[in-house]
């Protein structure tokens, strides 16, 4: 489905990686590994068609994803480093606009859902200014809920600023998606073991 | 496609009331430099009726400018931006959403707020009228062109100053245009030809501005 082909970046006069090559069908599970600066969230912006690759292409069903923009963006969830969360919104109202924009169920109950699956239905009228790091990566993460059917999860370290509990219910939530079909990259320092899914690596930097 | 111009223009609606100080303060600067000029001229009701269109003009325009640094920074700052970029429908449209919400916000008020300035300059009721009509037709264009100023300068350090470097030389066309409106109507010629070109500057921008800006916010995440 995905194809990653001799796709290469360059950051001002560096190259942070050339040459790589990944296709990734239903159902896989890519991590991206490698040291800070390694250019980890720079692959996921390529493989997300927000930056332009310096060399190669990245490719979904064949074509070019640059070339298919919004078609593309539906069928995609990207959570980056920023938490794309509003301070002066409430946390429901926050999902509620991230869930609009994205193609996921956006009713008043998938949202309550959501909110509940991710333990901050306690929180969801507060606005998000009043709510900790950890607290507002679960309302960036509560979309994921609401995106069972978006085949295509790239997620820029998710596992970051969360609790142990918040982070097993991802991996189960990462693992429940890739046995559906779903394919999901993310980055991550450490090496998560997803129950139930064959997890690639591409390390990069080295 | 309506549906998420709807939710742009509520989200940015509903922000926009969470943080009522930050709109106010353009509101704000608009009202004290109009109504400075009059204090500070003297009650010299002629002069003050001839420089009136002109000041109010000038005011709104600068108010205008100041709230620009408003429409993409935060957005681009939290990550919201990048996630419109990767939205299900064409980013033309979510622009098209922020820009109308951000004239609601900080282009009507200057506006609705003209007549009760012009009151200071003793401006005669015809010219109030012809005054309000090119603001609500100039704003919207001051609203789209700067738009794409803030969209090119996203990002970059000491971005205001440049925004205006950008954007005033395209401001100008339709100061004269607004001002010379009004102007007319005081000298008792039509003011129609001043307005319909306004108009016309008016559906030109807001033909172009949105996939000018569209063009720029990707640029600006590459």
């Amino acid at each position: 489905m995905l194809e990653i082909s001799n796709v290469a970046c360059v950051r001002g006069e560096r190259t942070l990686f050339s040459g790589l090559n990944c296709s990734l069908d239903t159902g896989s599970l890519l991590r991206v590994a490698g040291p800070n600066g390694s250019g980890k969230t720079s692959l996921l912006r390529i493989v997300c068609g927000l930056a332009a690759p310096a060399s190669g292409e990245v490719r979904w069903a064949g074509e070019a994803v640059r070339r298919m923009r919004e078609e593309y963006s539906r069928r995609l969830i990207y959570l980056g480093h920023a938490h794309a969360v509003k301070d002066d919104l409430t946390a429901r109202e926050n999902l509620a606009i991230a869930c609009a924009l994205s193609d996921c169920q956006a009713t008043a109950d998938a949202l309550a859902g959501a909110l509940h699956e991710l333990g901050i239905e306690r929180y969801a009228d507060l606005p998000a200014r009043f709510l900790s790091q950890g607290q507002r990566r679960r309302v960036a993460l509560a979309r994921l809920v609401a995106a069972a059917a978006v085949p295509l999860w790239v997620l820029d370290e998710p596992f970051t600023a969360l609790d142990q509990g918040a982070i097993s219910r991802l991996q189960e939530m990462i693992g429940a998606h890739v046995r559906r079909g779903g394919i999901v990259i993310f980055t991550s320092h450490q090496d998560v073991a997803i129950a139930g899914a064959v997890c690639r690596t591409v390390e990069l930097g080295t | 496609m309506l549906e998420i111009l709807r939710i742009m223009i509520r989200r940015d609606l509903l922000l926009a009331m969470r943080r009522r100080a930050e709109v106010a303060n353009a509101l704000l600067f608009f009202v004290i430099v109009a109504s400075l000029f009059p204090l500070g001229i003297g009650p010299e009701s002629n002069l003050l009726r001839l420089i009136a269109p002109g000041i109010i003009w000038v005011a709104a325009l600068l108010a205008s400018l100041l709230a620009l640094g408003r429409m993409f920074a935060p957005d681009h700052a939290d990550g919201t931006l990048e996630q419109m970029l990767l939205a299900r429908e064409p980013l033309v449209v979510i622009v098209v959403g922020k820009i109308v919400a951000h004239w609601l916000v900080s282009g009507l008020p200057l506006v609705l707020l003209a007549p009760v300035l012009a009151i200071q300059f003793d401006l005669a009721a015809d010219s109030l009228l012809i005054l309000v009509v090119s603001l609500l037709l100039g704003t919207p264009s001051l609203i789209l062109i700067g738009a794409v100023g803030a969209a090119l300068t996203l990002g970059v350090r000491g971005s205001s100053l440049l925004t205006a470097l950008l954007v005033l030389p395209l401001y100008v066309p339709v100061l004269i245009l607004g001002t010379s409106a009004a102007d007319a109507a005081a000298g008792g010629v039509t003011a129609l030809a001043h307005l319909l070109l306004l108009a016309a500057f008016l559906v030109f921008a807001a033909v172009f501005a949105p996939l000018a800006v569209a063009m720029a916010l990707r640029i600006a995440f590459e």
